[in-house]
C-alpha cells in the first residue's frame, strides 16, 4: 500500500512537470503579452520595451521557463505587480477561502447526490426516477453564473421583500463584521447551493448507475431472498458496494474544484483562487498566473491519487501493487 | 503498468494510461463516457442491411424518444429564428439611438416587446436572436473542429497501439490536468493571439476565434472515445481479413474502423455542441469573449448584472433562459441519439 502510493508520487511528478511546460507555454506564448496588457493605459512608448526587459521577455523561452521554474521551485513566487504582496501569501490565503467553500459544497452535493442515487436506483423507472433524471439534465444544462444571479434576484432580494425585512436573510456578498455560525451560514448558503448544482447533478447520475449495477447481482438476490428487508439490502449492502465509484468521482471533482470556483466567486464577490486569478488576469498581473496554475495541477493531481487510493481501500477486490 | 495491477480509475471511466487521471470533463461527460462505453461496446458488425436503411433505421428510433423528437424540434425553431433574425423581428439589435429608440427604454415584457426593452430602448429579443446565432455558430464550429482533432488523436493513438498510443495519450492526459476554465480564460484574453508569431489567429472576441480556442481544448474526450473504440475494433476479423487482402493503414481507418465509430463520436459531438455553447456565454460573461457592442448571450446578462434585485431583472432572466434552454434541448438530443444509435436497443 504505502509501497503503491511512493509509486504514483513519484509517477506524478513527470506529469506535474510536464504539466508545467504545457502551462507555460499556454500562458506565455498564446495569453496576453504581459508587457502589453501592463502598459494598456501608458501612453509612453518605451514602456513596453521596458516592461519585457524587466519581466525577462526577450528572452527564449526555455531560458524564461527554467529562470522560472527554478524561482518557484525554490519558493521565491515574486509579488504581485499591483498590489506588491506576495504571491505565496494571497495564494495561501485565497486557497484557504476557496476550500471553505469547496468542503461545504462537496458535503452538501455529496449528501444530495447520494440520496438522489439510492431513491433512484432502488426505484429505477419510477415517477420520481423519471424526475430527478429530468432535473439532472436541467442541472447539467443550468449557465452558473446566471442561476446564481438567479438565486441573488430572488432569494436575496424578492425574499427580503417578502417578510419585508431590513436586511435579507441570505447575503450575496460576504458580510465583513459579521461573526458566529449563523452569519456564516446566511453568507454561504448561496455560493455552496449556486456550486452544487452541476455536483449534484453529476454525481447523483453516477451514484444512481453504479447503485443499479450492484443491485444486479446474485448476492443481493441472494439477500432478499434469505428473508433481509428490502431496507437493509439497498442501504447495507448495495449502498456500501457501490459507494467506492461515486467517491473515485467526488475526488477527481473536488482536485478541479479549487481552480474551477471562478463563476461563483465572481458571483458572490467572495475572495478565493477564482477571484484571484480573475483580477490577475484582468490586470495584467502574470506574475500570479503561473503560480497559480501550477499549485492547482499540482492539487488536481493530488486528488487524482487520492481518488486511486480510496478506491483500493473501499473496494477490497482492487489490488494495489 | 503490470497486469496485476487494476487501474482504479480505468473502472470509473475509459482512461487507460494510469497516472493522471482525467479530472477537467464535466460531470456530464464522465456519465456519458461510462453509458456511451456500455452501449457502443459491441458494434462489431458493419451489418448486412445496405448503409441508408440503417440510418433510417436510426432516425425512427430517435423520432420513438418522445423528449428528444421535441427538443430537436424546438432547436429547430430557435435555429430557424436566430438565422432569420432580422426577417422574424422588426428591430436592429444595434438601433441609432434616436429620441424615438430612448422614449422605449425600460420597457417590462409586453407583446411589442416580449422580452421587454433595456435601458437605452434595446428590444431584448432582437438581441437575444442576433446573440443565439452566435451562439449556435459556436457550438456547431467547436463540435466539428474538436471531432476532426479528437479523432485524428484517437485514431491514431487507437490503431497504431504500442509507442505512438502512450505518447499521445500522455499528450492528452496534460490537457486534463491543466484547470480549463483559468486556461481559457487567459487565452481568451489575448487579443493578437498568434502561434509562436507565424500564424496569426482570430481573436476571442471573434466568432471564428472563440471557436479555435474552445475546439484547442475541447478534443480529448472524443480522442480517449475513439481510442477506446479502435483498440477493440482492430483485433475484429475484418480488420485482419483486409489487411490481409493488402489494405493499407489510412485506407483501414477510413473505410472499415471510422464508419463503425460514428455512433459514439456523433453522441460526443452532441454533448460537445452544449458544452461550447455553455462555455462561449461563460467567458463572454467573464469579460474574455465577445464584447459589446457585438451581443453575446453571456455579455447581455453580465451588461445588465447591475439590474439584479430591482425590476429590471427580466434582463437577464430572458437571455440565460434561452441559453438554459438550448443546451437542455442540445443534450436531450444527444440522449435521443445515444438511444438510437444503441445496437442493443435494436429491433
Amino acid at each position: 500500500m504505502t509501497k503503491y502510493v511512493l509509486r504514483r508520487i513519484a509517477a506524478s511528478i513527470p506529469v506535474l512537470l510536464l504539466a508545467s511546460v504545457l502551462v507555460f507555454l499556454l500562458v506565455r506564448e498564446f495569453g496576453a503579452d504581459p508587457a502589453r496588457v501592463r502598459c494598456q493605459n501608458s501612453r509612453d512608448i518605451e514602456c513596453r520595451r521596458r516592461a519585457r526587459e524587466e519581466l525577462g521577455l526577450n528572452d527564449s523561452l526555455p531560458v524564461q521557463y527554467v529562470s522560472f521554474m527554478g524561482d518557484f521551485l525554490q519558493g521565491d513566487w515574486g509579488e504581485s505587480q499591483r498590489t506588491g504582496r506576495s504571491v505565496g501569501e494571497s495564494i495561501r490565503g485565497d486557497l484557504w477561502e476557496t476550500s471553505q467553500l469547496a468542503f461545504w459544497g462537496v458535503l452538501f452535493s455529496g449528501g444530495v447526490a447520494l440520496a438522489v442515487g439510492v431513491y433512484s436506483a432502488s426505484r429505477p423507472y419510477s415517477r420520481g426516477d423519471y424526475m430527478f433524471t429530468g432535473l439532472a439534465f436541467a442541472g447539467i444544462a443550468m449557465p452558473t453564473f446566471w442561476f446564481g444571479l438567479l438565486t441573488i434576484q430572488y432569494l436575496t432580494f424578492e425574499l427580503q421583500n417578502l417578510f419585508g425585512s431590513t436586511e435579507p436573510i441570505f447575503y450575496s456578498i460576504p458580510n465583513p463584521v459579521a461573526t458566529g455560525p449563523v452569519e456564516y451560514f446566511r453568507e454561504l448558503a448561496l455560493p455552496v447551493l449556486v456550486l452544487s448544482v452541476q455536483l449534484v447533478a453529476g454525481w447523483s447520475r453516477y451514484q444512481r448507475s453504479s447503485m443499479l449495477e450492484e443491485l444486479n447481482r446474485d448476492y443481493i438476490r441472494t439477500a432478499r431472498a434469505k428473508g433481509l428487508p428490502r431496507r437493509t439490502v439497498i442501504w447495507k449492502h448495495g449502498l456500501r458496494n457501490s459507494l467506492s465509484a461515486l467517491v473515485t468521482v467526488v475526488a477527481l471533482d473536488v482536485g478541479a474544484l479549487f481552480g474551477g470556483l471562478i463563476i461563483t466567486e465572481r458571483v458572490f464577490s467572495r475572495p478565493g483562487m477564482g477571484t484571484l486569478l480573475l483580477s490577475a488576469v484582468n490586470n495584467g498581473d502574470t506574475q500570479i498566473v503561473l503560480p497559480w496554475m501550477l499549485v492547482v495541477g499540482a492539487i488536481i493531481i493530488v486528488f487524482n491519487l487520492l481518488a486511486d487510493v480510496a478506491y483500493g481501500l473501499l473496494d477490497p477486490r482492487v489490488r494495489m501493487t | 503498468m503490470t497486469d496485476r495491477h487494476v487501474d482504479p480509475a480505468k473502472r470509473v471511466r475509459e482512461s487507460g494510461t494510469g497516472a493522471a487521471s482525467p479530472a477537467g470533463t464535466s460531470a456530464l461527460l464522465d456519465t456519458a463516457v461510462a453509458t456511451a462505453e456500455e452501449s457502443f461496446a459491441d458494434i462489431d458488425e458493419p451489418g448486412v442491411r445496405p448503409a441508408g436503411s440503417n440510418w433510417r433505421l436510426v432516425g425512427r428510433r430517435f423520432l420513438r424518444h418522445k423528449v428528444a423528437s421535441a427538443s430537436l424540434i424546438v432547436l429547430l425553431l430557435l435555429g430557424t429564428a436566430a438565422a432569420f433574425a432580422s426577417v422574424v423581428s422588426p428591430y436592429e439589435f444595434n438601433p441609432t439611438l434616436t429620441p424615438e429608440v430612448l422614449a422605449d427604454a425600460r420597457q417590462p415584457p409586453s407583446w411589442e416587446h416580449p422580452f421587454g426593452t433595456d435601458k437605452l430602448g434595446r428590444d431584448q429579443l432582437t438581441r437575444v436572436l442576433y446573440s443565439l446565432r452566435k451562439s449556435l455558430l459556436i457550438g456547431l464550429g467547436v463540435a466539428l473542429l474538436s471531432v476532426v482533432l479528437g479523432v485524428i488523436v484517437g485514431a491514431l493513438a487507437g490503431f497504431y497501439g504500442g509507442w505512438t498510443d502512450g505518447a499521445l495519450m500522455r499528450f492528452t492526459d496534460l490537457f486534463l490536468v491543466v484547470p480549463e476554465l483559468a486556461v481559457l480564460l487567459i487565452v481568451a484574453k489575448n487579443p493578437d493571439p498568434s502561434f509562436f508569431g507565424i500564424f496569426h489567429f482570430p481573436p476571442a472576441t471573434e466568432v471564428s476565434g472563440m471557436i479555435l480556442i474552445l475546439a484547442a481544448l475541447g478534443w480529448m474526450a472524443i480522442a480517449r472515445i475513439v481510442r477506446g473504440e479502435f483498440l477493440s475494433l482492430r483485433e475484429k476479423e475484418y480488420v485482419e481479413a483486409a489487411r490481409a487482402a493488402g489494405a493499407s493503414g489510412p485506407r483501414i481507418i477510413l473505410r472499415h474502423l471510422l464508419p463503425n465509430t460514428v455512433g459514439p463520436i456523433v453522441v460526443f459531438a452532441t454533448l460537445e455542441v452544449g458544452l461550447a455553447i455553455l462555455a462561449e456565454a461563460t467567458l463572454s460573461f467573464l469579460g474574455a469573449g465577445i464584447q459589446l457592442p457585438e451581443v453575446s448571450l453571456g455579455n447581455l446578462i453580465s451588461d445588465a448584472e447591475s439590474t439584479v434585485g430591482t425590476d429590471l431583472a427580466y434582463l437577464i432572466i430572458f437571455p440565460g433562459l434561452t441559453l438554459f434552454l438550448i443546451v437542455l434541448c442540445v443534450n436531450f438530443v444527444g440522449d435521443g441519439l445515444r438511444d438510437a444509435l444503441d445496437p442493443k436497443t435494436t429491433r
